[in-house]
């Protein structure tokens, strides 16, 4: 599953313009995950900040 | 905001400020939607632009410029530097923006001209009939309400959301992506005047590290670096923490903003049905360079010149609307793109060494007009070996 690490987000929007499934939307500082999401993990390998990070499911 | 306007504008940007001041000055009525609550802020930019490119577009003022530039400097793997000068010395080539002010102006500049702007509001879908765009839904402030436009210009930037909705896609591939984080550096030493950009596998891999002065003392100290090559513990904030401790271990960062620059070539059609795409969500950045700013503007004034001649027609079909996305790639800026585009492939393919040997070549060269362009010219003109390895890139640099 992905994780958002909100106190490290930037909420630049660069997540958003690679995600191939449209998942991810930016709602001013707050970045939200929608359901269609794979965890293929493509977002959290380009984040500038490592803000993002694909958490094994438990 | 209305229910109902000819031209519904997403993003409150350079290219939707430009878009919806154009259309109104056309006698159309127009509103910008803008999701973030401040025009401007914060800021996702270096706030580099060239003299000839902003005049263009609106006369400097020094509310919104922080510095002017004479010259630029190109710093080799091996930190070698060559010097990029005008052939007037002392000539202006550029400025450094101060883009929470210019972006504000900009959008200023549309609402006199007699646009609606609606700020905290975010387009979250389409109104969609028969397969044509007729509006959007607004979210603003917990209230949805349905705008429907003659036309609606998507400007929404390097999200490219509102696109992809109405079923384009505008995902940019993970290598042409540039992650990208910058400080605002205070308390540097630095040539007020000059920009430097420093390449290398080591220092900035398939990107480019920046230093843009704001002031005296002053600088936006950033990185780009290829998607593909961040990861981590080598991301881009990685790279300019090295950088920035290395060369300024006394600088203050005042600011740190992150964003992410498309370099890949522009969406293979900018148009649909009662749709223009415009700016970095057509991705028309410069690929070369990441230059954004003007193609924004020139791209949002000209969807509006074209939304205005086809609503007057009352045809806002995609093959009407195609005049948009054929003038642009036949413009000088979609040819530069283009051009840029095959350059920025053949240079990121480069090993450190080659570029040392390209830099190496020339310690100063003085330009006739500070453009790429010309900056290609004259490094192919002391390397005349490069003109075989760029094949058949050569023809459109002559
Ligand atoms: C780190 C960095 C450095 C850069 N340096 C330079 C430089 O030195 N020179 C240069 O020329 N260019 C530079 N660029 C590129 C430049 O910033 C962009 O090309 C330029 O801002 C593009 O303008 P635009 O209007 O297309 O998009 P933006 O300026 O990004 O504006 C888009 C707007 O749309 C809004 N929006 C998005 N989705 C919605 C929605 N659903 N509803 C409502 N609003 C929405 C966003 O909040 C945003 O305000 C840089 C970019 C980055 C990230
Ligand atoms: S790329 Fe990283 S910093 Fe930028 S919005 Fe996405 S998660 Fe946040
Ligand atoms: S993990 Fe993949 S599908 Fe999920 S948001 Fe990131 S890029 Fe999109």
């Amino acid at each position: 599953m992905l994780k958002v690490h909100r106190d490290i987000c930037g909420y630049c929007g660069c997540c958003v313009s690679v995600c191939p499934e449209g998942a991810l939307e930016l709602i001013d500082a707050y970045l939200c995950i929608e359901k269609n999401c794979t965890s293929c993990g493509v977002c959290a390998k380009v984040c500038p900040l490592g803000a993002l990070e694909v958490a094994d499911e438990k | 905001m209305k229910n109902k306007y000819d031209v519904l504008v997403i993003g409150g940007g350079p290219a939707g400020a430009i878009a919806a001041k154009t259309a109104v000055e056309k006698g159309l009525s127009a509103c910008i939607v803008e999701k973030r609550p401040a025009i401007g802020a914060p800021v996702r930019c270096a706030e580099g632009i060239g003299k000839e490119a902003l005049h263009e577009f609106i006369e400097p003022n020094p509310r919104w410029i922080s510095a002017e530039m004479t010259g630029a400097a190109i710093v080799a793997p091996d930190g070698f530097l060559m010097k990029l000068e005008s052939k007037f010395a002392g000539n202006k080539v550029g400025y450094i923006l101060d883009r929470k002010f210019f972006d504000r102006e900009l959008v200023w500049r549309a609402a006199e001209a007699g646009a609606d702007v609606a700020v905290k509001s975010r387009a979250s879908a389409p109104i969609m009939e028969n397969g044509c765009v007729k509006g959007a839904k607004i979210e603003s402030c917990g209230q949805i309400t349905k705008v429907s436009a003659g036309v609606v210009i998507a400007a929404d930037g390097v999200e490219s959301k509102f696109s992809r909705w109405c079923g384009i896609d505008t995902t940019v591939p993970v290598r042409e992506i540039m992650s990208s984080v910058q400080y605002l550096m205070a308390d540097i030493d630095i040539d007020a005047h000059t920009t430097v950009f420093y390449l290398g596998n080591e220092i900035a891999p398939e990107g480019y590290l920046w230093i843009f002065p704001k002031g005296e003392r002053c600088a936006n100290v950033g990185i780009g670096i290829s998607g593909k090559k961040s990861g981590e513990g080598h991301r881009a904030k990685d790279y300019l923490d090295r950088f920035v401790k290395k060369t300024f271990p006394q600088g203050k960062a005042i600011e740190c903003i992150a964003g992410g620059v498309s370099v890949c070539q522009p969406l293979d059609c900018t148009v649909a049905d009662g749709l223009i795409i415009a700016g970095d969500a057509a991705r028309v950045v410069d690929p070369l360079t990441g230059g954004g700013i003007y193609n924004g503007m020139y791209t949002g004034r000209l969807a509006a010149e074209v939304a205005s001649e086809c609503i007057e027609k009352c045809d806002v079909s995609k093959t009407a609307l195609m005049k948009y996305d054929k003038t642009w790639r036949a413009s000088k800026m979609g040819k530069a793109i283009e051009r840029n585009y095959h350059i920025k492939e053949y240079l990121i393919r480069q090993p450190d060494t080659k570029l040392n040997e390209i830099i190496h070549s020339v310690s100063k060269l003085n330009l006739s007009d500070f453009t790429t362009l010309s900056l290609i010219k004259e490094i192919i003109r002391v390397n005349p070996k490069l003109m075989l390895e760029l094949g058949t890139l050569a023809a459109s640099i002559r």
